[in-house]
């Protein structure tokens, strides 16, 4: 080898120095971003894993009744447990029963299956006077969950330490005697009746928006600067403001004795009386959330349409094309990363709306998030909202990582 | 739009159905709005325009409303301003703070894995909020944060970042390097220059994404509706209960104090990115 290496002022081969000072740049960029990404790790990627794992943890049952789930393992669930189970069972309740600290039990029980809380609940108070001997029949008398074969099987399903089964539930499945995966009964199965409504809900509203903003994209784009300055606050005033402030607005347009029902109804299109309803269903959710979504939807289209000359219209038109042609085989095809990106955004946003179905919706309206925070808030089913959660979470960031790849997440434009 | 005299009859016809068409699609984006503000000075207690506001009678609007806002009894708008105003400051603030150094680091050459990076730190804005809410829930629960004003902070300091770190990304897309580099020949050390150099011209950036995540945490309701006890009372969540069990006008008030709000800030981001194009020596057009 001649190749001379080539030397720094300070006589370290230049490669090496190079390389030297890389690693310093590198580092340094890395200790920029350090901060931000251990926090979002701690406080935001942290309590997200700890969800999911909330959502199959199964262990408080399993702790709490550590005898009876090993006399069940051989009990073959064709008939009434025998004597030892009933036994096993009594050691684990009696001592949270005396201990008061049966109350999560009862809670934990009912959502396997309804009519356990009030079972246990007198198990609990009767317990304590049980004699040493005789549990299946003390059992037996105590109330009629003790004598259903249902009941025991519903224990029994609970015994695993890590469960699937809210995920099952979360598509309206469950689990049968035999552990079997069935569908749930009609009347309980809503939540597949609910995840198709969220999809069609946030198919929709990209939908409309799309077409409602194309236009307006365009003419933001054509037209000179002052004017389209002055539009582009129509379009930005929406954006930021307060997401409660535009939901009463529609609260108030769409009420009954609202001014839309009145245009309708001065319009002839429907009788004083007959005034249709807007609200508390799924046309209010429609309208409401179109109206807020569409501004996520203008500024990406604005952005891309802003970078295609106008000369290119115009040679398409010279070259014999008509305005439809020209638009379809020229513009059109050009903005489609900017309609890529926009409906991206738009159904991502849509799919967890949670505030608008909340106060628009009302029951036939509300989409899956409404039912994560029923089950966080009202029946406390927190395993159940965090599976749900989780199955959400996975859908959205699926079309996340869709959005990554097509669109690139440093192309986000805000304004 | 002028059109020029020699328009054809069916273009000319195209043509202004286009507009009237945008101009639709405008009214639908913003009429809205402007619905609360007549209603807000409703001197009676509905929520419909009433015979004797559309005839304009002078005795149909009051203050009424807005008084009951400020001096109402037991109201609870007082405590939730300050609480909004005292979390959605120092959310910007940890926000800024941390999105515009990990912006900075994202933008260097030098750094690795840069889109998988990018992609974490703006996930809270993808993710939906219920989510979110739940999942931060659970752990300042876990640690004793939850019901406190530092756990709502700390979960929208969170959710305003991914605006800062995009924003901030945005302007130093254009950010001429040699300047710094200038800055370093001449002796400057790394701080130095920042402080001087980058940061006066990365400023317009940093304060439109400060703008965002302020008014990010200041309407955040979701989060807030998990992580709040009766103490940590905002703005948004009052107007929430309101909503829910019944629309008084007092709440329009509030509304309409909102929407002027957003428009200063509107108004203030919208110089700013001019001043940012102007700085940065882009043209549009």
């Amino acid at each position: 080898m001649s190749t001379k290496i080539i030397l720094s002022s300070d006589g370290i081969p230049l490669e090496q120095s190079l390389k030297k000072s890389e690693r310093k740049n590198k580092i340094r960029a890395l200790l920029l971003v350090a901060p931000l990404f251990l926090f979002i790790l701690i406080i935001y990627v942290f309590p997200l894993g700890d969800m999911l794992f909330r959502s199959v943890d199964n262990r408080m049952i399993t702790e709490m009744l550590p005898n009876t789930f090993s006399a069940l393992e051989k009990w073959d669930a064709k008939e009434l447990p025998s004597e030892e189970i009933y036994e096993a069972f009594y050691n684990d309740f009696y001592p949270l029963a005396k201990a008061k600290k049966s109350g999560k039990l009862f809670q934990r029980l009912n959502y396997e299956k309804s009519g356990f809380s009030s079972g246990l609940k007198k198990t609990n108070k009767l317990i304590l006077d049980f004699k040493k001997e005789n549990y299946k029949e003390q059992f037996m008398n105590t109330h009629e969950i003790w004598r259903s074969l249902d009941y025991w099987i519903a224990i029994k399903n609970t015994s695993p330490k890590w469960t699937y089964v809210k995920y099952l539930k979360g598509i309206d499945l469950t689990l049968d005697q035999q552990k079997k995966i069935v569908q749930v009964e009609d009347e309980k199965s809503i939540h597949v009746t609910l995840w198709l409504r969220t999809l069609k809900v946030a198919f929709w509203v990209t939908v409309s928006c799309f077409l409602l903003s194309y236009p307006i994209a365009y003419l933001l784009s054509t037209i000179p600067m002052k004017y389209s300055n002055l539009l582009m606050i129509c379009v930005l005033l929406p954006f930021w403001t307060s997401l409660l402030v535009r939901t009463s607005s529609w609260m108030i347009l769409l009420q009954q004795e609202g001014p839309i029902n009145n245009l309708i109804v001065w319009l002839g299109l429907a009788a004083d009386d007959n005034r249709p309803e807007l609200m508390h269903n799924m046309i209010g959710t429609f309208i409401t959330m179109s109206q807020i979504l569409l501004p996520f939807m203008v500024l990406p289209l604005y952005s891309v349409m802003k970078t295609i000359p106008p000369s290119l219209m115009r040679a398409g038109k010279s070259l014999g094309g008509t305005p439809l042609i020209s638009f379809v085989k020229i513009y059109f095809p050009l903005t489609i990363p900017g309609i890529g990106a926009g409906c991206l955004l738009v159904f991502i946003l849509a799919i967890g709306y949670y505030i608008t179905p909340a106060l628009v919706g009302g029951a036939s309206g509300s989409l899956i998030s409404n039912m994560i925070a029923y089950h966080m808030k009202s029946s406390l089913d927190w395993a159940f909202a965090a599976a749900l959660g989780t199955m959400l979470l996975v859908a959205v960031l699926t079309i996340y990582w869709i959005y990554h790849k097509l669109v690139g997440i440093d192309n986000i434009k805000l304004g | 739009m002028a059109l020029p005299k020699y328009t054809p009859l069916h273009y000319r016809i195209w043509h202004y159905s286009y507009l009237t068409i945008c101009g639709l699609v405008f009214l639908f984006l913003v009429a809205p709005l402007f619905v609360i503000l007549p209603l807000s000075f409703n001197a009676e207690p509905f929520l419909h325009f009433s015979d004797k506001m559309l005839a304009l009678d002078p005795e149909a609007f009051s203050l009424r409303w807005y008084k009951e806002m400020i001096f109402g009894t037991k109201n609870p708008w007082g405590l939730a301003a300050k609480n909004s105003f005292i979390i959605a400051i120092f959310a910007t603030i940890g926000s800024t703070i941390l999105g515009t150094l990990a912006a900075i680091g994202l933008s260097s050459r030098y750094m690795p894995y840069k889109a998988a990076f990018m992609a974490l730190l703006i996930s809270p804005m993808i993710v939906p909020l219920i989510i979110s809410g739940t999942a931060i829930f659970f752990f300042m629960a876990k640690v004793g944060l939850a019901a406190t004003h530092t756990g709502i902070v700390l979960s929208h300091i969170i959710l305003g970042t991914p605006f800062v770190v995009i924003t901030v990304t945005a302007t130093l897309s254009g950010f001429d390097h040699s300047v710094t580099k200038a800055a370093a020949s001449l002796g400057s050390n790394p701080v130095n220059t920042f402080m001087k150099i980058t940061l006066p011209l990365i400023m317009p950036g940093v304060i439109s994404g400060a703008l965002f995540a302020f008014v990010t945490s200041f309407d955040e309701v979701v989060v807030v509706l998990f992580l709040a006890g009766l103490e940590n009372t905002t703005i948004p969540i009052q107007m929430w209960v309101g909503l829910r069990e019944q629309i008084s006008p007092t709440i329009l008030a509030v509304a309409t104090c909102l929407i002027i709000l957003s428009t200063l800030i509107l108004v203030t981001a919208e110089l700013l990115r001019r001043r940012s194009e102007r700085l940065r020596g882009i043209k549009r057009n």
